[in-house]
C-alpha cells in the first residue's frame, strides 16, 4: 500500500493541520469539566452570581472557539481526502488503461470497475475520518487521564486502570467478531449464489426437476447464514453492556475514593464532579474510536485492493525507440508457443509460418483451437511464451507501442463501439481522420449505405455498446474503424459472422482491392470466407498448425481442412 | 431499478410485515419490556450520582453511610442494566435474523413456483437484490427501528420527567433550547443535499465512462486511444472532486454545529443551575444530574429522526420483497395426476393457440402429431418464435387454448415434474452453475459414476478441452469468464448425453460450435435419437435436413410444414431460407 502514499504528499500541509486543529478542539472540550468544577467550588461556594456568569460566558467562548477550529479542520481534512482519492482514481484509471491484456484478463473487468469506484470512495471516507478522529479520540482519552491527574493525582489511578480495561473490552470484542463477520459474508455469498443461479438457470433446473433439491440446498445455506449471524451477534452484543458496566463501576469507585479524599480535605466537591465528567468523556470517545477502527479497517482493505492494481506491472515492456522502422506488413511466426496465464495447456503449440506483405491469409480451425490467439500476438496484445513473432522483418518486441500498433488494424470478434457519434467512433483509430477518409472507409466496409440512411449521417449517435445498431451494422462499423487508419496489417477476427453471404463477399472483394499495400488476416469458421485467401492456416484442436497452403492444395493434403469443408458443403446448393 | 411498490400503502405493508414478526411475538414483548427497564435504569443513574455527590459536601463532612448505600444501589442498577442490555441485543438479533431467514426462504420457494412469464420479464439481478439486500435492509431497519423508537421516546419522556422532578425552570430551559440542534442539523442536511445530488449525478457519469472504457479496453489500446480517454476521464474526475469536496465539507459541519448548540444549552443550564443552587432551590448533586441529562437529551432526538428515515426505507424494502412473495404462482398441479410410467415419445398438439400478450397473436390453431422416434425440426429467421413452441412443450408456458398430449395424456393432467422427466433439453442460452465440471454434467443424473460422466463428455466432444482445464473434471467453473460460448454448449450437450431422456429438445444447441465439431456431435445426436423423439431448433439448415418433419416459422406463425424434399419442391419460404445459406459461396 506504500505506493499510494506519495499521492498524499501534496496534502502534507492539510494532513498535519487537520489533526492538529482537531486536537486543539479536543483541548477546548477538556477544559469544560474544569470550568464546571470552578463553577461549583468558586461560584456556588462563594455564592457569587458574577463568577457564575463569567464562567458561563467562558463556557460559551470555548464552545464558539471549538466550532471555529472544527470548521477549519473539517475543510482541511475534506480537501486532503477528496484531493487524494481523486488523484488516485485518475492514476489507477491510467494504469488500467496501460495494463497488458494478460494482466487485465487476470484481474477481470468487474474487479477493475469496483476498485475504481466503491473501493476508492471507501478509501476517501477512511482518510477523511482518520484525519478528523484518529488523533482526536485518543487525545481526548489521554487528555482526560492527564486532566484527572491535574485535578487530583490521588484518585486518578482509577483512570489509569479503567482505560486499558475498556480498550481491552472494546478491541477484544472486535478482534473476535471481525473474522466471524468475514465468515458471515462468505455464507451470505453462498445464499446469493444459489439465488442467482436459480433465477438464471430456471429453465434447466425445472427441466431436470431440481426444484425440491434446490430448495433443500437453499434452506441449508440460509440456516447456516442465520446461525452464523446469531453467533456473531452474541459477541458483538457484548460491547455496549460491558463498557457501560465498566464505566459505571469505575464511577462508583471514583465517587468512593473521591469521598475519602474530600473528607480529609484533599479534594473539593466540584473537583469530584469534574472527575466524573472526564470519565463520561472517555466512554464517548472510546465508542467513537471503535466505530472509527471499523471504518479504517474497511478503508485499508479497499486501499490495498486499489494499490494492488497500481502494483500490477504492465508485464509488457516497450523499448524507448523502435530498433528499426516499420516498413511493410510482412508477418513471420517462428516456433511460437503460447499459453494463457493459469491455463493447463498451451493454446498455440510451435506455430511457424510467413505471410508476405500484400498477401491475404485465412485462419481456420475448431472452437478453441487458438485462431484468435494467433492473430492477437501480431499487435502484441499478448507476448509469445516461446518463439518469436516478427513484423516487417523484426521482432514485435523491438518496436515502440505506437510504432507497432499504429500500423495494425485489428477488428475483434465482438464489435465494441463507444457512446458518441459515428464520426467519433471512427476517429478512435485515427484522431485526425477527415470526413472524406471516414466515408471512404465506410464505403469499403459496406457500411456507407446504412450510415447515409441515418438522419444525422456521421453525427448519428451510437449508444453505449452500440445498442441501437444491429449486429451486422456494428461489425461493419468495426471494420470501417480499422480501415480509417489505413493499416499495413488488417486483422479480421471472425468479424463478419453477422453479415449475410452476399455482403460478406462484397466486403472481401473491397478489402482485397484496398488502394494501399496491406497484409490481411481473416479468421473465420466459414470456408467461404477464406477459400480465396493466398494461403490458409489450419489449426488443430490442440493449437498446432496442421496446414498452411491455398484451398485447393489443402483439400488434397489436410484432413482437418477437408473435414471442415465437408461439414459445410455436404450438399451443393439448390438452384445456385 | 427502484420501482414503486405495488404491494399497497405503507400501512398495508406494515400490517403484512407484522405477520412475519408475529411468530416471534413472545420475544418482541420481552424485548420491549427490557427496553423500558433499561431506559428507567439508565435515567436513574445520574440521579444516584447526584445524590452521591450531595453526600460529599466538604472536608470532614462526608456522609459515608449514605454514600455507600447509594453506591451499592448504583452497582446493582449497573449490573442489571448491563445484563438487560445484552439480553435485549441478543433477542433483537434473534428476531431480526429469523425474520430475514423466513422471508428469504419464502421468497426462494416462490421463485421455484413462479411462472416463467414473470421470471422472463424481471431481470434476475433485481430479484436477487430483493431477496438479499432488501431483506437485510428491512430487518435491520424495522426491528432496530422499533426498539430504538420505543426506547427513544421513553428516554425523552423519562429525561423530561426526571428534569422536572429536579427543577421545573431547568427542565423548561432544556426543553426549549435543545431542539435548536435538530433544526441546525436539518438545515445543514438540506444544504448539503443538493451537493450530494450533484455528486451522485457526476459519479454516475463517471461510472458509466469507467464501465464503457474497461469493457472496450482492448479496442482503446489497439487503437492507441488511451490519452484521449484519459483526458475525458480526468475532466469528469476533476468535476467530481469539486462537488465531492463541497458535499463532504458541508455534511461534515453537522457534527461541530450540533455540538456547539449542545454546548450552548449546557452553558445556559450550568449558569442557571448554579444560580438555583445559590438560592438553595436545588443541590449541587442535582445540578450535576441535570447537566448530564442536558448532555444526553439530544441523543434520542437524533436517534428517532434517524429511525424514522430507516423505518420508511425498511417499509419500502419490505414492499419490494413482499411484491415478490405475493406474486401469483404457477397454476397449481392437477389433483389427480396421470403421469406416464414410461415415455415412448408420442407427442400431439391439438388446435393450440398461444400468445405472450393478447394484443400480439403468435401461434394460432396449430396441430401436429409426432410419432415415437420422429425428428421434428423448427426453422425460421431470428425472432420468429421458434423457442415459443419449446416453452409450450416443456410447460414453461401454458397454451391459451387447445391441448398438448404426451403419450396420449394431456400434459395438463400430469404434474410438471412428471412431464419434464420425459424431456432432455439443450438451450442456446447456456447455463453453467458455479460448481465443478463434473457436477455440471451430472446435473440431470446426480448419481452418475465418473465413467458415465466421462463417456458423456466424450460423446459431446467436451472431453479434450475439459482435460486441458487446470483441474480437469474437478475444475470449478465460474459464471462468465472461464469457458468460451462453444465450450459451454458442449458441456450442456454432455448433460443431456448423460441423462438420456426419451424426448430430446435442442434449441440452437450447437450455434456457437464450429461446423466440424458440430458435425461430430450431430453423429452422436443421431445415434442417440435412434428410437427417441427429438425437437430441433436450428438456424443452420444442414443440421436439420434429415428431419422427419420440418416446421417453417415466420413472424410467429408456422407457414410451411413437410420434409426437406417436399418443402424444396414447394419453392416457398423454406427454399429462400435454404438458398440464402449457400448463395454466395
Amino acid at each position: 500500500m506504500k505506493n499510494l502514499l506519495p499521492y498524499l504528499k501534496p496534502y502534507r500541509k492539510e494532513c498535519v493541520i487537520a489533526p492538529l486543529l482537531k486536537c486543539t478542539e479536543a483541548l477546548v472540550d477538556l477544559f469544560v469539566p474544569l470550568l464546571i468544577a470552578r463553577l461549583i467550588d468558586e461560584g456556588i461556594g462563594t455564592k457569587s452570581t458574577s463568577v457564575i456568569i463569567t464562567i458561563g460566558l467562558e463556557l460559551l467562548g470555548l464552545a464558539a472557539l471549538g466550532l471555529i477550529i472544527a470548521m477549519i479542520a473539517q475543510w482541511f481534512s475534506a480537501k486532503a481526502a477528496v484531493g487524494f482519492s481523486s488523484k488516485i482514481r485518475s492514476v489507477t484509471f491510467k494504469h488500467i488503461q496501460h495494463l497488458s491484456f494478460q494482466s487485465a484478463d487476470t484481474l477481470g473487468q468487474s474487479t477493475l470497475i469496483t476498485r475504481l469506484t466503491s473501493d476508492i470512495n471507501q478509501t476517501q471516507t477512511g482518510i477523511n475520518m482518520t484525519l478528523r478522529l484518529l488523533l482526536r479520540s485518543p487525545f481526548i482519552v489521554f487528555g482526560s487521564v492527564i486532566m484527572a491527574y491535574q485535578v487530583d493525582p490521588g484518585s486518578a489511578w482509577i483512570f489509569l486502570l479503567i482505560v486499558p480495561l475498556l480498550a481491552i473490552v472494546v478491541y477484544g470484542i472486535m478482534w473476535i467478531t471481525i473474522p466471524l463477520y468475514r465468515k458471515v459474508q462468505g455464507k451470505l455469498d453462498k445464499v446469493v449464489g444459489i439465488s442467482r443461479e436459480n433465477l438464471t438457470g430456471v429453465r434447466v433446473l425445472r427441466a431436470f426437476n431440481l426444484q425440491q433439491h434446490e430448495t433443500e440446498e437453499f434452506d441449508e445455506r440460509n440456516n447456516a447464514l442465520t446461525a452464523a449471524n446469531v453467533i456473531v451477534g452474541r459477541f458483538s452484543a457484548l460491547t455496549n453492556p460491558l463498557t457501560f458496566l465498566l464505566i459505571n463501576l469505575a464511577t462508583a469507585v471514583l465517587l468512593y475514593v473521591g469521598a475519602i479524599r474530600v473528607n480529609i480535605g484533599n479534594l473539593t466537591q466540584g473537583q469530584v464532579v469534574a472527575l466524573l465528567n472526564y470519565m463520561a468523556q472517555i466512554l464517548v470517545e472510546l465508542v467513537k474510536l471503535a466505530n472509527l477502527i471499523v471504518t479504517i479497517t474497511k478503508s485499508i482493505a479497499s486501499a490495498s485492493r486499489v494499490s494492488k492494481i497500481i502494483d500490477t506491472p504492465s508485464d509488457m515492456a516497450y523499448p524507448e525507440t523502435s530498433e528499426a522502422p516499420f516498413e511493410d506488413g510482412s508477418v513471420t511466426f517462428d516456433h511460437v508457443t503460447f499459453t494463457y496465464q493459469g491455463a493447463g495447456a498451451p493454446s498455440l503449440t510451435d506455430v511457424s509460418f510467413t505471410a508476405r506483405s500484400g498477401e491475404t491469409i485465412g485462419v481456420i480451425g475448431g472452437t478453441g483451437s487458438g485462431k484468435s490467439t494467433l492473430v492477437s500476438l501480431i499487435p502484441r496484445f499478448y507476448d509469445a511464451t516461446e518463439g518469436s513473432v516478427k513484423v516487417s522483418g523484426h521482432d514485435v518486441r523491438s518496436f515502440t507501442e505506437s510504432d507497432l500498433r499504429s500500423h495494425i488494424g485489428p477488428v475483434m470478434q465482438k464489435a465494441v463501439l463507444f457512446a458518441g457519434t459515428i464520426r467519433e467512433n471512427m476517429q478512435y483509430s485515427n484522431e485526425t481522420a477527415t470526413d472524406e477518409e471516414i466515408w471512404e472507409a465506410l464505403e469499403l466496409s459496406q457500411a456507407a449505405e446504412f450510415v447515409r440512411g441515418k438522419e444525422d449521417g456521421l453525427d448519428e449517435i451510437v449508444e453505449q455498446g452500440g445498442r441501437n445498431l444491429s449486429g451486422g451494422q456494428k461489425q461493419r462499423l468495426g471494420i470501417a474503424r480499422a480501415l480509417v487508419r489505413k493499416p499495413a496489417i488488417l486483422i479480421l477476427d471472425d468479424s463478419s459472422s453477422a453479415l449475410d453471404f452476399a455482403t460478406d463477399a462484397k466486403l472481401r472483394q473491397a478489402i482485397k482491392n484496398l488502394p494501399y499495400p496491406h497484409t490481411t488476416f481473416i479468421v473465420s469458421q466459414r470456408i467461404s470466407s477464406i477459400r480465396h485467401a493466398d494461403h490458409i492456416l489450419v489449426l488443430s484442436e490442440t493449437g498446432e498448425l496442421v496446414g498452411d497452403a491455398p484451398h485447393d492444395e489443402l483439400m488434397k493434403t489436410c484432413d482437418v481442412y477437408r473435414e471442415i469443408y465437408k461439414s459445410q458443403y455436404k450438399e451443393e446448393p439448390v438452384n445456385a | 431499478m427502484p420501482k414503486q411498490s405495488k404491494s399497497g400503502s405503507q400501512r398495508e405493508i406494515l400490517r403484512k410485515v407484522l405477520r412475519y414478526i408475529h411468530r416471534y411475538i413472545g420475544l418482541v414483548i420481552f424485548s420491549i419490556i427490557l427496553a423500558a427497564f433499561i431506559c428507567a435504569f439508565t435515567l436513574y443513574l445520574p440521579i444516584l450520582q447526584g445524590r452521591a455527590i450531595d453526600q460529599i459536601i466538604g472536608k470532614g463532612a462526608v456522609r459515608f453511610d449514605g454514600l455507600i448505600r447509594i453506591l451499592i444501589v448504583m452497582g446493582i442498577c449497573t449490573l442489571l442494566t448491563s445484563l438487560a442490555q445484552w439480553t435485549q441485543n441478543v433477542i433483537n438479533n434473534r428476531i431480526t435474523f429469523h425474520v430475514v431467514k423466513d422471508l428469504r426462504a419464502e421468497a426462494f420457494r416462490k421463485i421455484q413456483s413462479l411462472p416463467l412469464s414473470y421470471l422472463d420479464a424481471h431481470p434476475s439481478g433485481d430479484l436477487v437484490s430483493r431477496m438479499i439486500a432488501d431483506a437485510d435492509q428491512f430487518a435491520d431497519g424495522l426491528l432496530m427501528g422499533f426498539t430504538q423508537l420505543f426506547s427513544g421516546v421513553l428516554m425523552i419522556v423519562g429525561t423530561l420527567g426526571f428534569l422536572f422532578s429536579i427543577n421545573y425552570i431547568l427542565a423548561l430551559l432544556v426543553l426549549v433550547l435543545t431542539p435548536i440542534s435538530l433544526f441546525v442539523a436539518r438545515f445543514i442536511a438540506s444544504r448539503s443535499y443538493s451537493h450530494f445530488k450533484a455528486q451522485s449525478v457526476i459519479r454516475g457519469n463517471q461510472t458509466a465512462l469507467i464501465d464503457e472504457m474497461i469493457a472496450g479496453q482492448k479496442v482503446v489500446q489497439a487503437y492507441g486511444h488511451q490519452d484521449a480517454v484519459q483526458k475525458r476521464f480526468d475532466e469528469i474526475n476533476d468535476n467530481l472532486a469539486k462537488t465531492t469536496l463541497r458535499a463532504t465539507y458541508y455534511s461534515s459541519l453537522t457534527n461541530p454545529c450540533t455540538r456547539f448548540v449542545n454546548s450552548l444549552v449546557y452553558a445556559v443550564a450550568a449558569v442557571c443551575g448554579a444560580i438555583l443552587v445559590i438560592r438553595s432551590r436545588i443541590s449541587v448533586g442535582q445540578l450535576s444530574s441535570a447537566l448530564s441529562y442536558a448532555n444526553q437529551y439530544t441523543k434520542p432526538f437524533n436517534e428517532i429522526s434517524g429511525v424514522i428515515t430507516e423505518l420508511q426505507n425498511a417499509i419500502a424494502c419490505a414492499g419490494r420483497l413482499l411484491e415478490l412473495i405475493e406474486m401469483e404462482p404457477e397454476k397449481p398441479e392437477t389433483e389427480t395426476p396421470k403421469d406416464p410410467e414410461t415415455f415412448t415419445g408420442k407427442v400431439d398438439l391439438e388446435h393450440v393457440y398461444f400468445s405472450y400478450v393478447p394484443e400480439r397473436k403468435l401461434i394460432e390453431d396449430f396441430s401436429l402429431n409426432v410419432e415415437p422416434g420422429q425428428k421434428i425440426a423448427i426453422v425460421g429467421p431470428t425472432g420468429c418464435g421458434k423457442t415459443t413452441l419449446i416453452n409450450l412443450l416443456m410447460r414453461f408456458y401454458d397454451v391459451n387454448s387447445g391441448d398438448i398430449r404426451v403419450e396420449d395424456t394431456s400434459i395438463y393432467d400430469m404434474t410438471r415434474n412428471g412431464l419434464r422427466k420425459g424431456y432432455g433439453m439443450v438451450l442456446q442460452d447456456t447455463w453453467i452453475r458455479e460448481a465443478s465440471v463434473r457436477d455440471n454434467i451430472a446435473i440431470g443424473k446426480p448419481d452418475a459414476s465418473d465413467d458415465e460422466i466421462i463417456a458423456a463428455a466424450k460423446q459431446a466432444h467436451a472431453h479434450s478441452f475439459i482435460k486441458r482445464l487446470p483441474n480437469g473434471y474437478d475444475t470449478i467453473l465460474h459464471n462468465d469468464s472461464d469457458l468460451s460460448e462453444g465450450q459451454r454448449q458442449l458441456l450442456c450437450i454432455a448433460r443431456v448425453m448423460l441423462a438420456l431422456p426419451p424426448i430430446l429438445i435442442l434449441d440452437e444447441a450447437t450455434s456457437s460450435i464450429d461446423t466440424r465439431t458440430e458435425m461430430h456431435i450431430q453423429h452422436a445426436f443421431d445415434r442417440m435419437s435412434q428410437g427417441r423423439t427429438s425437437f430441433i431448433v436450428a438456424h443452420r439448415l444442414s443440421t436439420i435436413r434429415t428431419a422427419d418433419k420440418i416446421l417453417v416459422m415466420r413472424d410467429g406463425h408456422i407457414v410451411e410444414t413437410g420434409t426437406h424434399e417436399e418443402l424444396l419442391a414447394k419453392g416457398g419460404f423454406y427454399t429462400t431460407l435454404y438458398n440464402s445459406q449457400f448463395a454466395a459461396s
